[in-house]
């Protein structure tokens, strides 16, 4: 697969994508500090393939999407859209390229306006296609609502009479008005109830194959991006610490980190009991410290990894990790060892 | 599972039914719900949102607001004395006492302007006779217990200091303050990361074996039942659906709910295959179906299915699934009232 | 998936049913505020004064007016309410339409009910323009604030700006030598400023900057601040300053009141708007590539809008009580006009001899601005959605 791979295949490159947040105090509000929500973000993803975006809260996942939707503006690093760097562009430059990248949240509730109808949201995203009015659109908009498994006679209703499934199929009718290419998923499941989370996966695997879109999926869930993802990143503090196809990433995991949560996913396939050991959490860490920011947490840390420079390293065809500490077989031997806590 | 006494049970819960009535309608949240658990047991609830799991356990400790809420039926017997007879400053012995609760969200659970240390001796002064030298003690013991690091220090922190693991560390510590028999656990990991969530689940295994307690931990997620639980309810739209041990529910499920459930879960073995989607939305509450509140989504379901309730069928071992379709006894089991109490 | 993997599945469609009883939003808003009778009675109040100060507006005006305010009958002065006039005395004109003095008559034997007629408009208008005034320029500044507030302004462009406008105003007062030096210099100054050089923001500060210690300030704190600066001047008193320096009209008062009375409004609508930014379904908004006008009045003022109404309609009342506080001090609508304020200062003279002079406009002053706070309170309870959790 890697060997085939050429440059048109690659939708969307992002290359060392950096965002901080300042911190504002005093009556003027000046600024204090800054947190740094993405510190060097580098990815490629393959047009009509799924790339994984893992991590846990507060380790700048959902502020990348931002990042590549232009919501937000990078402090560096560079956003290339089929071969198009569109990282400074202004708003009316991006208007064409606002339709090809989409996006669909994880709260069903705060995605929908309150106060317009099905019709009136997806209606917006048909206007900026340049749809506006009359038979066309009310055919377009049959289609769409069709796509996600809606009746047509939903569209003159408003959302809160539906239910958190059905809010997630209206805002993925929205993101699909504009025909967009690429589309981020924020989540778009984990709030949703467990027998309605297949429907949704369901679907957005159905829309990939019909549409051909490519998904950038950002999630907490090893499980859930083990099951959809083609590549996956695995995200920590800012960083991407490790980059691999999926079944190359759950066959020789290779992080520490990575690691780390592949021992604490609870798999429903084959329940057994944790491990009899309350450990002491190790302690808090509030600013990362100058070299590896996992080394508070890692069990292979050594004084060397204060001043390691952070690069990538390879570690097999295509599989990046960012540590120089653990090779692939070192770290499968410690998976299938006792747990980290042991 | 070994023969069972009478006295190895700690709590019984029979035939439970809680009803929400607002202007126009009722919401019938339980519906003759029965489940025991036993002593140094942890039992899960699980279930998808409104399908009653959390009204049963604010049930058991009395903290159902009335109105709206209106417990329309049924016995919580708690070491053989029916918590539902019980008057409120009895219930406040017990609450707290022998039976403590850990809740879902660690921040707003615990107030913003006392010190973690005050919060954890107030259960301590309430239930216990100590003075106030043995309350510090005992309090950085606790501490010490739940895996907080240098807890002398952490006394005088407030919540705001801590992590989202740490304050739910506190809040299991606070639990624990009175050595109770039983704790009930709602949710208490969904708002943590999962490397954090494994940690507590650890504990709360380690903490049963050394406090000698039982744990009703309640759920949504199946693969936190799959490393905690020993027994498992699986509740559906105010009913339970199916009971039985963990091997039962994950190896051998006799639902049609639980079956699908778990064919619907996205893991990574499934790869490649489609998964299986249950069609439709869990009921409204107010305005659920009629017999099998699961048969408008279910596969195996026959014209029976929405005229009659179905009963408990057997299956030994404790494994029962409410569903007369799949059992291979016969049709004896429409409509039939549930059965209570008998393992 | 291959290409022979089914279509999403239908039957999910198909077997939806909506999760709540179809309902329209104004039947859910009257649904919930039928609940609170104090509100539903300042409501049906609100909806009295309003047609009674209407009718008052064509009742009263004109050369031939039907009930003439401003009518002098001396031989009928201080009459209590009810009373029969003495048709006698009175010329064809002179005797009051409805056959009694349904409240009286003044000092002047001027029909007091006529002349509450005519105060309820002054009331009326004045409450609602005032707040108009206040709900627009609180909505801007907040809007502003909220929307753009966290967008740079070099505090030297702005120091050039407040030249300009001072210009104006000095202009406009007649001091035309240097409201012109001024006004010309801060446009010279920000035609400097605003040639495109491209804004590095560490460039040189401009003294202004340097006694700030900064180069540029956010839109944000620059307009919080300035509420917070409006709020410390005791607005009775700048009213009243104000109005003793202007000419006496309604209007000026209306003016001034509004001028004095926004940053309530937009403290709320700020608030409101920081909050809605986060929302996933403005930044869908965005993603789609629409405008900041379609996302600002199409996304974000519907739902922001709701705790602006209930503070306009509670400022009703406050302006309400102001203007006849100010009438009271006679800095309010000059004399032949009455308003409920200047008919309760007349009274007050009389209050023994004739106490339905006071007691009639007081007693109206208090139901209407009870109503409104009333109504308010009411509405307020029904647009929360976390009080109505409590209510339900």
């Amino acid at each position: 697969m890697d060997n085939q791979r050429n440059r048109n295949s690659v939708i969307l490159r992002v290359e060392g994508l950096k965002k901080y947040f300042p911190i504002h105090r005093g009556f003027f509000q000046r600024i204090a500090g800054w947190v740094k929500a993405v510190e060097d973000v580098s990815f490629e993803i393959e047009r009509g393939r799924t790339l994984g975006l893992v991590g846990e809260s507060g380790c700048g996942k959902t502020t990348v999407g931002r990042l590549i939707l232009k919501l937000l503006t990078p402090d560096a690093g560079r956003i290339i859209y089929q071969g198009q760097d569109i990282t400074d562009l202004s708003s009316r430059e991006m208007k064409p390229i606002r339709k090809e990248i989409q996006i669909i949240f994880q709260d069903p509730y705060g995605s929908l306006n309150p106060r317009l109808t099905v019709g009136q949201t997806l209606g917006e995203g048909l206007q900026v296609a340049g749809i506006r009015s009359g038979a066309p659109r009310r055919e377009r908009l049959e289609k769409l609502l069709q796509m996600v498994g809606m009746p047509p006679a939903v569209v003159d209703r408003y959302p809160h009479e539906f239910s958190g499934g059905q809010r997630q199929r209206i805002g993925i009718a929205r993101a699909l008005s504009v025909e967009p290419s690429l589309i981020i998923c924020d989540e778009p499941i984990s709030a949703l109830d467990v027998s309605i989370q297949a429907q949704i996966i369901n679907l957005l695997k159905d829309l990939q194959d019909q549409l051909g879109l490519s998904y950038l999926f950002i999630s907490h869930d090893l499980n859930v991006v083990g099951y959809l993802c083609d590549h996956l990143c695995v995200m920590y503090k800012g960083h991407i610490m490790e980059y691999a196809p999926t079944d190359e990433l759950f066959a020789n995991p290779a992080h520490p980190y990575t690691l780390a949560l592949l021992a604490a996913i609870p798999d429903p396939e084959t329940p057994k009991d944790p491990p009899l050991t309350a450990e002491n959490q190790r302690g808090t860490v509030a600013e990362p410290p100058a070299g590896c920011s996992y080394l508070a947490q890692c069990p292979f840390g050594e004084p060397a990894c204060r001043e390691a420079a952070r690069t990538f390293t390879k570690v097999g065809p295509n599989h990046f990790i960012r540590c120089w500490k653990v090779t692939p077989s070192r770290g499968a031997d410690y998976f299938s060892g006792p747990g980290p806590a042991a | 599972m070994t023969f069972l006494t009478r006295s190895d049970i700690l709590l019984a819960v029979q035939d439970l039914s809680v009803h929400f009535r607002s202007e126009d309608q009722v919401a019938r949240a339980v519906e003759g719900v029965s489940f025991d658990v036993q002593r140094q047991e942890t039992v899960c609830l699980v279930g998808e949102s409104g399908c009653g799991k959390t009204v049963s356990a604010l049930t058991i400790l009395g903290l159902i607001p009335q109105p709206p809420g209106e417990i329309a039926g049924g016995r919580i017997l708690f070491d053989g004395r029916n918590l539902l007879d019980c008057r409120e400053d009895e219930m406040q012995k017990i609450r707290g006492n022998r039976i403590a609760m850990v809740f879902q969200e660690p921040l707003t659970s615990l107030n913003p302007v006392f010190t973690i240390g005050d919060q954890i001796a107030e259960a301590l002064e309430t239930h216990a006779d100590l003075t106030s030298a043995q309350r510090v003690e005992r309090c950085v013991q606790l501490l010490d217990d739940v895996g907080i690091p240098s807890p002398r220090e952490r006394l005088a922190d407030y919540p705001h200091q801590l992590s989202g693991g740490q304050r739910q560390r506190v809040m299991i510590a606070m639990a624990l303050a009175c050595h109770p028999e039983l704790v009930i656990a709602d949710e208490p990991t969904t708002a943590l990361d999962v490397t954090v969530q494994a940690q507590i689940l650890r504990l709360f295994r380690a903490l049963q074996q050394s406090h000698a307690m039982a744990v009703l931990y309640i759920t949504h997620d199946l693969g936190v039942v799959s490393v905690i639980a020993d027994r498992v309810y699986v509740m559906y739209a105010g009913i339970i659906v199916e009971q039985g041990l963990r091997a039962h529910i994950f190896d051998a499920a006799r639902h049609p709910y639980t079956q699908d459930l778990l064919e619907a879960l996205p893991t990574r073995s499934k790869r490649g295959r489609r998964l299986y989607s249950i069609p439709g939305a869990v009921p409204n509450p107010a305005a659920k179906p009629p017999g099998c509140p699961f048969h408008p989504r279910c596969r195996y379901a026959i014209p029976t299915c929405g005229q009659q309730p179905p009963g408990m069928c057997d299956y030994g071992d404790g494994h029962r699934a409410r569903c007369p379709v799949l059992f291979d006894g016969g049709p004896s089991h429409w409509g039939q009232e549930t059965l209570t109490g008998k393992v | 998936m291959s290409a022979t993997s089914p279509p999403p599945s239908p039957a999910d469609g198909r077997r939806m049913e909506l999760q709540v009883p179809r309902r329209s939003r104004w039947e859910e808003f009257w649904r919930l505020f039928r609940r609170n009778r104090l509100a539903v009675g300042g409501m049906i109040i609100f909806i009295l004064f309003f047609g009674v100060a209407t009718a008052g507006l064509f009742l009263t005006a004109g050369t031939q007016p039907i009930f003439d305010p401003a009518l002098v009958r001396l031989q009928e002065k201080l009459r209590p309410p009810l009373a029969r006039p003495h048709v006698d005395s009175l010329g064809a004109q002179e005797v009051p339409p409805l056959g009694v003095y349904l409240l009286g008559t003044d000092e002047l034997g001027r029909d007091v009910f006529a002349r509450m007629l005519q105060g309820a408009w002054v009331s009326l208008t004045v409450g609602f323009v005032a707040v108009g005034i206040a709900v627009f320029i609180g909505i801007f500044m907040g809007g502003m604030a909220g929307y753009f507030g966290q967008e740079f302004i070099r505090i030297g462009h702005l120091l050039w700006a407040v030249a300009v406008i001072a210009g104006a105003a000095l202009l406009f007062s007649g001091i035309v030598a240097v409201g012109l030096l001024v006004g010309a210099g801060g446009v010279a100054g920000l035609v400097h400023n605003l040639t495109p050089k491209r804004i590095s923001g560490r460039t040189q500060r401009s003294w202004g900057g340097a006694v700030l210690a900064q180069n540029a300030m956010r839109v944000d704190t620059l307009i919080m601040r300035f509420v917070d600066i409006m709020l410390c001047f005791p607005s009775f008193f700048l009213i009243l300053t104000v109005v003793a320096l202007l000419p006496p009209s309604i209007y000026n008062i209306m003016i001034v009141i509004g001028l004095t009375s926004w940053m309530g409004a937009a403290r709320f609508v700020r608030a409101e708007f920081l909050a809605l930014r986060e929302q996933d379904f403005v930044a869908a908004a965005r993603a789609l590539g629409l405008g900041n006008f379609r996302i600002i009045f199409r996304h974000m003022m519907p739902n922001a809008i709701a705790p602006v109404l209930v503070s306009a309609t509670i400022g009703i009342a406050t302006a309400i009580l102001t203007e006849a506080g100010l009438s009271f001090l006679g800095f309010g609508v000059p004399p032949p006009h009455a308003t409920w304020g200047n008919i309760l200062s007349d009274g007050r003279q009389f209050i023994f001899d004739a106490p339905w002079l006071t007691f009639i406009p007081g007693l109206a002053i208090l139901i209407v601005v009870l109503a409104f706070n009333l109504f308010g309170d009411g509405l307020r309870d029904v647009l929360n959605p976390k009080l109505r959790e409590r209510h339900a």
